[in-house]
Parts: structure tokens; C-alpha cells; sequence
């Protein structure tokens, strides 16, 4: 039997888990450990389940198990030319696939090409009862049974361990260049809009500290003809600015307060919170630096149509009660019966994504 | 008319304006069926709300007294999804035809579920903008609908379904209870019950509102049709242009029969001598179409092309397009009845599967045209039949579960967009094993516990499996055997 295939030994995990009650907390590689709300019981590493199990570059699908190192991942697919287009963060070198897709994480290029839950055409997954189950498969359209793999992303394992999963995958782009135009904030989010309005090859923006960044990506004729269009300064070593934004690897990031991710209708206007902002995704998320109180972060974002997560607690504190914007009554208690209908002994991450769920 | 019926009628009535409200026979006959008309039965009533309160008390009402209700668009769906139920209500969301809000800055536009997805573009057009997903029915069919059923269409290759230009839906459960599911902002928090909902076939809950993602109109777009003197080089000329790392606006592909039927219908220009035609369009800006359009033309020609020719202007665009579009009714006029498969498949089986279809078409002794979506590997295989001729059904049945089962065999689906309905209901015995119907049907019960919504479509229950017979054979084995043992 292969090593790598672990499905086995998680299934007889869980249903042991379910037996006696005990609930588990699903683990890649740890690489997202800062992010959730902090689960307690008995860790269930997944990051042994790994594994390319099926790609052929000319389908554009690749299957894999979910502890596969995203960084494995890339590599095969650079080496045939294509790429995961949601541009994932890792925020650790040893990220895993199934993390990844159970964080539904995406990076600069999700305003143009999609977020992680995009990309999902399938996946196994062992439920709460440890039962092994398929859902999707490896074509590019299938309605067959309610969409449980695309329902997957984002779930952060409250529903099901994730075994293996099929992502669709795309050509990497011919050529990328970075313009860099000098504006504030506000004329920034008011071209980031004016421009995706039009079909230009955009392929992710930002605003920084005075700076409007705009990546172009396709066939160098493409490329060349849509910048000499924009008139901006190119920007050298573009590759390193777009990867330390995704990563958090940036000095914006070092500051100690606390980070809040807001999503937001990519017209909104500038918040009005005391703190460093970066904006990316065509305006439609903004990092913020704030010890600004949590509610009144929440407010801000629920004012402008949008909701606010708080990514990273300040440096040194402890994981935060409630990271998420809080459900309406209504869909809080539908998601604490959807969670029952996948994982009635409650045992898989509970609590991970709100209280009791 | 039984007394739980009259008390129903006299609830809707005083719940309901009174054209809101069928029941006579003869207007509940044109709700009868959708596009799968083998299929059809009448429900108690249809009721006509205008307004979401209406909707939500004739939920409330039907909740209260245990009858199901059928949520129908345009009635276009082919897999019998609006089908009524002989004890039920049909809630017809055709009233709900308002674009309620364009904006153009955001690229987003908000409409009511009954709106038709062409209406959507139109509306959008003056400001460079066009919702993608263009299934062929687009001149017909509702948003409400396509949401239901996960639509897709010709330009879906490059620009995603249904589910990923949708970004937020206004729905009631069947208590009546509204939800806002996704958001115009991204990621909305919890679980994605924007996808969930997307695709569920009515079953989880009705829409009311839908605010969908607008795109900017390409610059430019050129269609390219070639010709192939078999199926089988036509198919793996597909798999080449993919694996060039092209990714086409919209690669179709048609057999002789469905050729020659669009032919006698519309006049497209198609090489009516051709075994399979491909039509493949490009967009984007003028030099990037005309660098693909020489690159796919090297590929084509290169896979064994007989003949290439690039739309000349708009017009013979429009022209190539309407004979892919008019396909199912062009077909429709050569035999009284036509039964629509929809698998999808791994591109690189496509050669395979289509001669396996040629094959099993010729055992069935019935005529298959073909017309589909290539890029996605989604089939429509088309079996032409005569109800009125005595057993022609039943073989056409039998044929369409053939297919399906094929598709399943090579890895694929029993559907790619047109929904399980009733339609597919036994295949999804073949496609699924218990324990993972039994997940769909937990999930239903989340939102829908007495089974109210749609019941008896999209999801068999493990009787109806035992009874078909036939249980989850995956790529001929059965799944796990070694895991079932537990
Ligand atoms: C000639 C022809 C060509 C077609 N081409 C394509 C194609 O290219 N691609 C494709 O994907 N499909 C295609 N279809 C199938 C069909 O048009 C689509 O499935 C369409 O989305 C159905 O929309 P409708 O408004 O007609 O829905 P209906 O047929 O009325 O209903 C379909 C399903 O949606 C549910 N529903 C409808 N409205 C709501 C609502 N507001 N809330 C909840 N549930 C609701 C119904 O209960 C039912 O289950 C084609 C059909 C025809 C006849």
C-alpha cells in the first residue's frame, strides 16, 4: 500500500473521535494556526495524507491529496507551464493544499480571476461519521447533487476532512508587467474601478502609501500595447512586490497592531479608521493596521456594504473570541444545522470558524 | 374537491390578488411540463405572486399545511426541474421581471429572479458591459432558473458558469425566512452557501433576488469554424488547442446530423459534407485575437483540419453563432421528439465516448445528433424518437441511461448543466453511493426538513436506488471495496 495514503487511518481517527465525543483539530502543515477561532482537543495531523495523485496539464485539472505542500504543487504545474490562477498564499513555506482550500485563501489576482472556491471541481472527504465521500469530480461542469466540494472551501474542516481535492488550473500568462502611477487613495480606487470596466488584461492592483500598482498579464503584443495605453513607470522587481504583499511579507505588515482584512464593494470609499492601509483586489479588500476597537472595525465595514476579519491579532496577543463578522440569526442557525447534517458529534474543528459550529 | 384542497384554495385566494391565482384546468395545462416534455403532470394550483410577501405567505401557507411547492422561471429547464407535483403548488416567478439596479462603476447589476438572462446583457450594453453565462435558452430563460441549475453556455469555457458570475442572492426558506447569501463584497463569512444554493434545482430554497458580476465587453472577438472528416480527429483536435495552453472564448462542436439539420434551419454557411465542424472563437484585443486566431489555426490544421474558415466580418459571426444556437431546435424538426443528454467527460476521452455513442446509437436503432460543448467536454448527445411510435420512448430511455453511465464510466458526469430533475434521477444511483446521497438529502433536511421544496427531484432516495437496480460502480468497480468492509 502507499505510504502517502493516509485516508485509512483518518477515517479510523474520526469515527473513534465520533465514538467517544472527542473533537479534533484538523492540521496541515499549521501554517494558518494564527487564523480561526482557537479549537480545543486532540490535534489529527492530515499533512502525511500528501501526494499528486492525477494531472494532465492538457485537461487543466489536477487532483492531489490535501496534504500535499502547495509548494510541490506549483512546481509541477510551473514545470508544465500553468498555474494555480487564485495566486494562493502559503504565509509558511510548508503550507498544504488542504489548508489552503479549507481557509479559501486567495491572493492578488482573485478580482481577475477568481477566489480558491473557484477553482474546486471536486473532492473526497471523510465526513463526521468517517465515512469517505465524493462530491464533484475532475470535469469542468458538473451539477450533479448540490455543490458539497465548492461548499468545502472556506468550511476550515468544521465539516469534513478534506482527503484529496481537484482544482482546475489554467496557462500561466506569456508575460506580467507592473506599472506604478503616484495617486491617492481615493483617485486609486476610482481607476482601479475605471479600468476594470474596461477589457484591459488587468491581472491585480494595489494602493500603498501613495503608490497605485497595476500588474498586466498575457501575450507580450497584449501586454505591451494595454501599457503603453496606461503610461505608468514599470516597476523592476515586480515578482518580489506582489509575493511579499500576498505573503505578508511587506514592512506594512511588521506593525505590531492588530490586522483586519476588510471586504468590501470594490467602490467603497476610504475608511475612515486610524491606521496604515493597503488596498488590493481592484478595491475590494483593504488590509488595515488599527487598534481601533473591534466593533467599531466591524461597523465601519458593515457601513460601507462590506465586513471586516480580524486576520491577526497585535503581536503577542492571544487568538481572537470572534475573528469573523457575525452571522444574522437566521444563517447562524442554518449553519449549526448544516453542520449537523455533515457532522453531528460536532467533533470535526468545532468551534474553529464561530462557537458552536 | 377534497376539504384539505378547498381550505388551500380559500388561503391563496386571500393571501394572493386575484390574478395571482390558477386553478381551473385549462391555465394550469401550459405549466404542465418544462422543456422535457415526456415528462409532465398537473399541480393543484399555480400561483402568480408579484410582490416577495406574496411569496413569502404563499410559502408560510404551503409550509403550514404540508404541500409541496415547485419554484419555476421560464419553464425552459430540461431535466423536468419545474415539473409540478400532482398534490402541489407551482410558484411561478415569472412576475418578477425587473432589472432593479445597473452599476456600471461596480460592474454589478441587481435583478428580480424572473428576468431573462439576455435582458441582463441588454441592459448592460450601453455602458461596455455583458453578463457572461449565455446559455442557448438565453433569449428565454430566467436568472431564477439558471441559478437553480448551475447554467452554463458557449462562452462559459473562458468566463465561468453560473456560480462564478453570481456574487449575491436574496432567498426565502420555506418557513418564509429570508437569507442573504454572498455579498457585493467578496468572500461573505461562514460557509459558501452561495455555491450550496447555486445548482440546487429549487430544492433548498426560492430565489427572489439575484446581483450578478458584469463584464467588460471584449474589444474585439472572431469565430473560426473548421472541419473534420471524423469525430474522432475533430475531438482530439479539441484536447490540442487546450493543451497549447489556448484558452478559447468558445469551442462548439457539431456532428453531420446536427450540421445538416442547422443547415436546412438557419442558412449558417456550415460545409454540409463535413463528418464534425468545430467552431472556436477568440477575444480580447485586436492583436491578441489575431496572434490566437493564427496560433489555433497552425493547431487545427496541424490535427488534421480539412478545411479552416475565420467569420469575415460581424455579421458572418452572428451567422456561424446562430446555427450553434438554433441547434436543438434545428434538430427538433427532424424527428416529433429529441431527448437532450448532458454528460460531461474528460476532454481526452472525448474521440472515445463519441464512438462508443455512434455504437450504442446504431444497437438502440435510434439517430443521435451531437452538438455540444467541446472545450468543457460537456455533451449533448440528442436522440431522436417518435412517442407516438410504441416502445420509441422506453428506447430512447434506455439509450439516454446508456450514455449517461458511459460518461460515468470514463470519469465524467451525468450532467453538466441542465440538473438531475426527475430526469436523471436513477443515474445519480450509478454516480453516487449511499452515503453520499444520504449527505445530500442531510443537507436538504438543513434547510428544508419536511421535504417541501421540490421533492422528488435532483436527489433519489436509497428505495428508488434499490428498486433501479444499478448501485455506484465507479469506472466499473465498486468504490472503496476495501473501505465498505468497516
Ligand atoms: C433550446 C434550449 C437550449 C438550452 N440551452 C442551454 C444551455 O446552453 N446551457 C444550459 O445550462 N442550459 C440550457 N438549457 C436549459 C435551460 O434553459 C436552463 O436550465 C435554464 O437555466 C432554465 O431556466 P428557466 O427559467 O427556464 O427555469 P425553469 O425551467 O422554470 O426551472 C428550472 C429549475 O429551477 C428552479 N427554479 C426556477 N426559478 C427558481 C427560483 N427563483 N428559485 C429557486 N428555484 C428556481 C425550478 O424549480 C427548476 O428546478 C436549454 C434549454 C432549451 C429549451
Amino acid at each position: 500500500m502507499d505510504k502517502d495514503d493516509q485516508s485509512a487511518v483518518i477515517v479510523a481517527r474520526v469515527r473513534e473521535a465520533a465514538a467517544a465525543h472527542t473533537p479534533l483539530i484538523i492540521s496541515g502543515s499549521g501554517s494558518k494556526n494564527f487564523l480561526g477561532r482557537r479549537v480545543t482537543g486532540i490535534p489529527l495531523a492530515v499533512g502525511g495524507h500528501r501526494g499528486i495523485l492525477h494531472y494532465v496539464p492538457e485537461e487543466l485539472v489536477l487532483s492531489a491529496r490535501a496534504g500535499t505542500p502547495l509548494a510541490d504543487i506549483e512546481t509541477a504545474l510551473t514545470a508544465r507551464g500553468q498555474m494555480l490562477a487564485f495566486e494562493p498564499p502559503y504565509f509558511d513555506t510548508t503550507a498544504t493544499l488542504g489548508g489552503t482550500i479549507a481557509a479559501n485563501l486567495s491572493g492578488p489576482r482573485r478580482a481577475y480571476a477568481g477566489a480558491a472556491r473557484d477553482f474546486v471541481l471536486g473532492c473526497h472527504l471523510v465526513n463526521g461519521k468517517g465515512e469517505i465521500l465524493h462530491f464533484g469530480g475532475e470535469v469542468m461542469k458538473n451539477v450533479a447533487g448540490y455543490d458539497l466540494s465548492r461548499l468545502m472551501a472556506g468550511a476550515f474542516g468544521t465539516l469534513g476532512v478534506l482527503l484529496d481535492i481537484s482544482l482546475k488550473v489554467l496557462p500561466r500568462s506569456e508575460t506580467d508587467t507592473t506599472l506604478i502611477f503616484e495617486r491617492d487613495e481615493t483617485s486609486a480606487i476610482e481607476l482601479m474601478n475605471r479600468w476594470a470596466s474596461r477589457p484591459l488584461p488587468l491581472s491585480a492592483t494595489a494602493w500603498s502609501d501613495g503608490r497605485l500598482y497595476v500588474r498586466l498579464s498575457g501575450p507580450a503584443p497584449a501586454i505591451a500595447a494595454a501599457a503603453a495605453g496606461l503610461s505608468g513607470e514599470h516597476l523592476p522587481q515586480a515578482e518580489e512586490f506582489w509575493r511579499d504583499l500576498r505573503e505578508h511579507t511587506s514592512p506594512f505588515f511588521t506593525d505590531p497592531r492588530p490586522l483586519w482584512r476588510l471586504a468590501l464593494p470594490s467602490t467603497a470609499a476610504p475608511l475612515a479608521l486610524d491606521g496604515p492601509e493597503i488596498v488590493t483586489w481592484g478595491g475590494a479588500q483593504r488590509w488595515v493596521k488599527t487598534g481601533v476597537p473591534a466593533d467599531r472595525v466591524r461597523a465601519c465595514a458593515a457601513a460601507a456594504g462590506g465586513h471586516a476579519t480580524l486576520f491577526r491579532p497585535a503581536r503577542g496577543a492571544l487568538p481572537a473570541e470572534a475573528p469573523f463578522a457575525p452571522l444574522t440569526p437566521a444563517l447562524h442557525h442554518l449553519h449549526q444545522r448544516l453542520k449537523a447534517a455533515f457532522d453531528p458529534a460536532g467533533i470535526l474543528n468545532p468551534g474553529r470558524l464561530y462557537a458552536g459550529i | 374537491m377534497s376539504a384539505a384542497r378547498a381550505t388551500l384554495f380559500t388561503d391563496l385566494r386571500a393571501a394572493l390578488p386575484g390574478d395571482a391565482l390558477l386553478t381551473r384546468e385549462e391555465e394550469l395545462r401550459p405549466y404542465e411540463c418544462d422543456g422535457l416534455t415526456a415528462y409532465r403532470a398537473l399541480p393543484l394550483a399555480v400561483a402568480l405572486p408579484h410582490t416577495v410577501e406574496e411569496v413569502v405567505s404563499v410559502l408560510r401557507l404551503c409550509r403550514a399545511r404540508g404541500v409541496p411547492v415547485v419554484a419555476r422561471g421560464a419553464g425552459t429547464g430540461l431535466s423536468g426541474g419545474a415539473l409540478p407535483h400532482a398534490e402541489g403548488v407551482v410558484l411561478s416567478l415569472a412576475r418578477f421581471n425587473r432589472i432593479l439596479e445597473i452599476d456600471p462603476r461596480a460592474r454589478i447589476a441587481r435583478v428580480e429572479p424572473g428576468v431573462r438572462n439576455l435582458a441582463i446583457s441588454e441592459a448592460a450594453r450601453p455602458y461596455g458591459l455583458y453578463y457572461a453565462p449565455d446559455p442557448s435558452s438565453q433569449i428565454a430563460c430566467t436568472i431564477g432558473g439558471n441559478v437553480a441549475e448551475n447554467s452554463g453556455g458557449v462562452h462559459c469555457l473562458k468566463y465561468g458558469l453560473t456560480v462564478h458570475n453570481v456574487l449575491a442572492l436574496e432567498a426565502l426558506t420555506i418557513e418564509g425566512e429570508r437569507l442573504t447569501l454572498g455579498g457585493r463584497a467578496a468572500d461573505a463569512p461562514g460557509y459558501d452557501l452561495l455555491a450550496l444554493l447555486t445548482g440546487s434545482e429549487g430544492l433548498l430554497a426560492v430565489v427572489v433576488e439575484a446581483t450578478v458580476r458584469l463584464l467588460p465587453l471584449p474589444q474585439c472577438a472572431r469565430v473560426l469554424l473548421a472541419a473534420f472528416d471524423s469525430v474522432v480527429t475533430a475531438g482530439n483536435a479539441v484536447g490540442a488547442i487546450i493543451a497549447a495552453g489556448v484558452i478559447p472564448a468558445g469551442l462548439e462542436m457539431m456532428d453531420r446530423l446536427a450540421v445538416e439539420a442547422a443547415e436546412d434551419f438557419v442558412h449558417a454557411g456550415y460545409p454540409r459534407d463535413a463528418v464534425a465542424i468545430l467552431l472556436c472563437e477568440v477575444d480580447g484585443d485586436e492583436e491578441e485575437v489575431a496572434a490566437a486566431l493564427t496560433r489555433v489555426q497552425e493547431i487545427l490544421k496541424h490535427a488534421g483540419a480539412r478545411e479552416l474558415r475565420v467569420a469575415r466580418d460581424e455579421a458572418e459571426r452572428q451567422l456561424f453563432w446562430k446555427g450553434r444556437k438554433a441547434a436543438f431546435p434545428a434538430v427538433g424538426r427532424l424527428s416529433p421528439d429529441y431527448y437532450c443528454i448532458d454528460g460531461t467527460i474528460p476532454r481526452s476521452k472525448l474521440a472515445e465516448v463519441l464512438t462508443r455513442i455512434a455504437e450504442l446509437s446504431r444497437e438502440h436503432d435510434l439517430r443521435v445528433a451531437n452538438v455540444f460543448h467541446a472545450g468543457d467536454g460537456n455533451l449533448h448527445p440528442l436522440i431522436l424518437y417518435d412517442a407516438n411510435m410504441p416502445g420509441e420512448l422506453a428506447r430512447a430511455e434506455t439509450l439516454g441511461a446508456a450514455i449517461m453511465e458511459l460518461c460515468i464510466a470514463v470519469g465524467g458526469t451525468i450532467t453538466g448543466e441542465h440538473g438531475v430533475g426527475v430526469e436523471k434521477i436513477s443515474q445519480m444511483c450509478v454516480q453516487f453511493t449511499p452515503a453520499e446521497l444520504e449527505q445530500f438529502h442531510a443537507v436538504k433536511r438543513a434547510f428544508d426538513p419536511a421535504g417541501l421544496l421540490n421533492p422528488g427531484k435532483a436527489v433519489p432516495t436509497l428505495a428508488h436506488c434499490a428498486e433501479y437496480g444499478r448501485m455506484h460502480v465507479h469506472r466499473g468497480e465498486l468504490r472503496f471495496p476495501d473501505l465498505e468492509r468497516y
